[in-house]
């Protein structure tokens, strides 16, 4: 009963001042509205550029570095003393892992490990003419990658699924294709560092975002690299690993190393900058909207001022029929949520009107291949979070004129009269 | 008529700023229900303030009060509003209506605070008051559409909602016309005679004093005839 009253003064003492609860609600509106759009941009930014580089890059990556035996045979002779070995050649299998069919059944089975993409990397040279350019191509596994690590999403020409379809093709980096000349359907020949050459079809084109990449790197699938090596089925020079929990990596690859006796690289120490990139964006974000916020708090506190000055006589006789402060103190703070919760809700309906629009400003850069507008982020963490800041800080902003009207002193202000 | 409804004891106050001065000195008296009494002064003689105190508005005094036979000395703020609601009702000199509401809603909301009866209840008794007063046809416009004398009669009803133990009024006529301070005063007389009303009414209208029923005279904060 009390609160349906202290509701209904409320309402009125709203509607009496409404066009100035008005501007207040509109400041709670633009806050929230700038909160939840800059979020949404900032953490798609966020989102994008951590998928340019962390998606495409494994959560931990096996391989072998080429280098000479710690053990070498006259550490085994005991009571040589002093041995001093000269010129060490690294020998050995080279990039080939060991018994990696086994490695990655063993990887298959593990509850932390997403998937596991096996890949063969191999220097060669383009022959252009009498001109020859150097580059690499990656055998992969054309479906692991795609699923793992979004390939076809950088393959701007041609079908990525070709590559296990056509015998003997490759899809060339963008920049490499360009120097040569070549489009889908050429044929390409390129000679290993052993000397052997090989003619590939090229059946599209890779375009990653980093124009020096583009210019060396070139994919083929698993069997084909193999066969250009000369090398068996089993030979695999790189285990690409994504975990089920990105920040498991680094204790994953510290048991891979030992377990499977290769080296092994996390992704938090391959690319430790971009968490705090993303970070202090966030942080920038959140310091905007939450500023932005207080500026309507100020609004919302000296509108409610005004009302109580305005209202002085009206509280007085609320006071001197019966009203407690404490009742006054709600019907204020009552009004002073009511400004942050309809300023809020429609500050989150224009947020995501302002988002969507953000969404179509065409974006396109020649580095970001699959970006074709600016991206934002509809995370309903952000609405959430933009509702419940504007109820506190209206709340907090109401809170101050709202007990100076519990404590007037109707005394007073009946005997000024 | 010898239920006491009012106990001044020994009631004392004094300003401290800057310098102490005493405004109320040893008030001691005591109203009875169904009486309608006046208080009067010349300005200054502290009968508003007196009023205040009286009504719990003003808390800063010493001596005893007691409304209803319940002492009213050491009760909070929240307990002093519900007596005040309950037990009490005020007329001003100014008539204090709020103009967000429709005067039937101003003489309800004492009534809907004080939740003894539904809605619809108060409603219903808010029309018998006004009915009362001889202004319930204007019971559904706004404060600021009726005539000073009125919105003095609106105050009055409100005052009455909540059947009070005693009506306190500061300068109720104070702002009227001759006419309409006839017709409050006509009013006031009507309650007591017709619903055994007690009244406390301050005023500086000696005319309007000498026809109530008991006059207590003060000067420089002391009662000097009652």
């Amino acid at each position: 009963m009390n609160s349906k009253l202290i509701f209904e003064i409320a309402k009125s003492l709203l509607l009496a001042r409404w066009k100035q609860s008005m501007v207040a609600a509109v400041g709670v509106t633009f806050s929230i509205a700038m909160f939840i759009t800059l979020l949404g941009f900032m953490t798609g930014l966020n989102d994008m550029l951590d998928g340019l580089i962390l998606n495409r890059t494994p959560h931990v990556r096996l391989f072998n570095e080429v280098k000479p035996n710690p053990q070498q045979p006259s550490n085994l002779v005991k009571g040589l003393g002093y041995v001093l070995i000269q010129s060490i050649k690294p020998t050995g299998n080279g990039q080939n892992i060991d018994n990696a069919n086994a490695i990655l059944g063993a990887l298959h089975r593990d509850e932390r490990v997403l998937g596991v993409s096996p890949k063969v990397t191999v220097q060669v040279f383009y022959n252009v003419g009498n001109i020859d350019i150097t580059g690499v191509i990656n055998g992969v596994d054309v479906e692991a990658e795609q699923k793992l690590f979004h390939f076809g999403d950088y393959v701007t020409k041609g079908n990525p699924a070709d590559l296990k379809n056509v015998p003997n093709s490759i899809i060339l980096g963008k920049a490499a294709a360009e120097k040569m000349m070549a489009s889908i359907g050429d044929v390409v020949l390129v000679t290993t560092s052993r000397g052997d050459r090989q003619s590939l079809k090229v059946v599209g084109l890779f375009q990653s975002g980093l124009q020096d990449l583009d210019k060396v790197q070139s994919f083929a699938s698993l069997a084909t690299t193999q066969k250009l090596l000369g090398k068996p089925a089993s030979y695999i020079t790189d285990i690409n690993i994504k975990s089920v929990d990105i920040l498991s990596a680094p204790a994953m690859a510290n048991e891979y190393r030992k377990l499977f006796a290769t080296d092994a690289e996390d992704i938090q120490t391959a690319n430790s900058q971009f968490e705090t990139g993303s970070d202090v964006r966030s942080v920038i974000s959140y310091a905007v909207g939450i500023t932005l916020l207080i500026v309507a708090g100020f609004g919302i506190y000296n509108i409610l001022n005004m009302m109580i000055y305005e209202k002085m006589d009206s509280i007085a006789i609320l006071k001197a029929t019966g009203f407690s402060g404490s009742d006054v103190k709600n019907i204020f703070i009552t009004i002073a949520l009511t400004i942050g919760f309809l300023g809020g809700l429609f500050g989150l309906i224009f947020g995501f009107l302002l988002s969507n629009i953000v969404d179509r400003i065409p974006f396109n850069t020649a580095g970001l291949p699959t970006i074709k507008t600016f991206p934002v982020n509809y995370s309903l963490k952000f609405y959430v979070i933009g509702m419940v800041f504007s109820i506190i800080t209206t709340y907090l902003a109401g809170m101050f004129p709202a007990r100076k009207a519990s404590k007037i002193d109707p005394v007073i202000i009946i005997r000024g009269k | 008529m010898s239920e006491i409804i009012l106990e001044a004891n020994a009631i004392n106050k004094s300003f401290h700023d800057p310098v102490t001065i005493p405004i109320l000195k040893d008030i001691t008296f005591t109203v009875n229900k169904g009486e309608f009494v006046s208080v009067i002064g010349r300005s200054g003689c502290g009968k508003s303030t007196l009023l205040y105190i009286l009504s719990t508005m003003d808390t800063d005094y010493e001596g005893k009060l007691y409304i209803d036979r319940q002492l009213m000395n050491n009760l909070k703020e929240r307990e002093l509003a519900s007596i005040r609601n309950e037990k009490i009702g005020f007329v001003f000199q100014f008539h204090y209506l709020l103009n967000e509401f429709n005067v039937l809603r101003n003489v309800m909301l004492p009534g809907i605070k004080l939740g003894k009866y539904a809605v619809k209840e108060v409603e219903h008794r808010a029309m018998e008051k006004l009915k009362i007063l001889g202004i319930d046809d204007q019971a559904l416009k706004l404060p600021n559409q009726l005539s000073g004398g009125q919105k003095q009669r609106v105050a009055i009803a409100r005052a009455l909602i909540n059947d009070p133990l005693i009506i306190m009024g500061d300068e109720p006529t104070g702002n009227l016309d001759k006419k309409n301070s006839e017709t409050v005063f006509d009013i006031f007389h009507q309650l007591t005679k017709e619903f055994n009303q007690t009244l406390l009414i301050v005023t500086h209208d000696n005319e309007f004093a000498s026809r109530t029923q008991r006059i207590i005279e003060m000067e420089d904060g002391r009662i000097v005839k009652q």
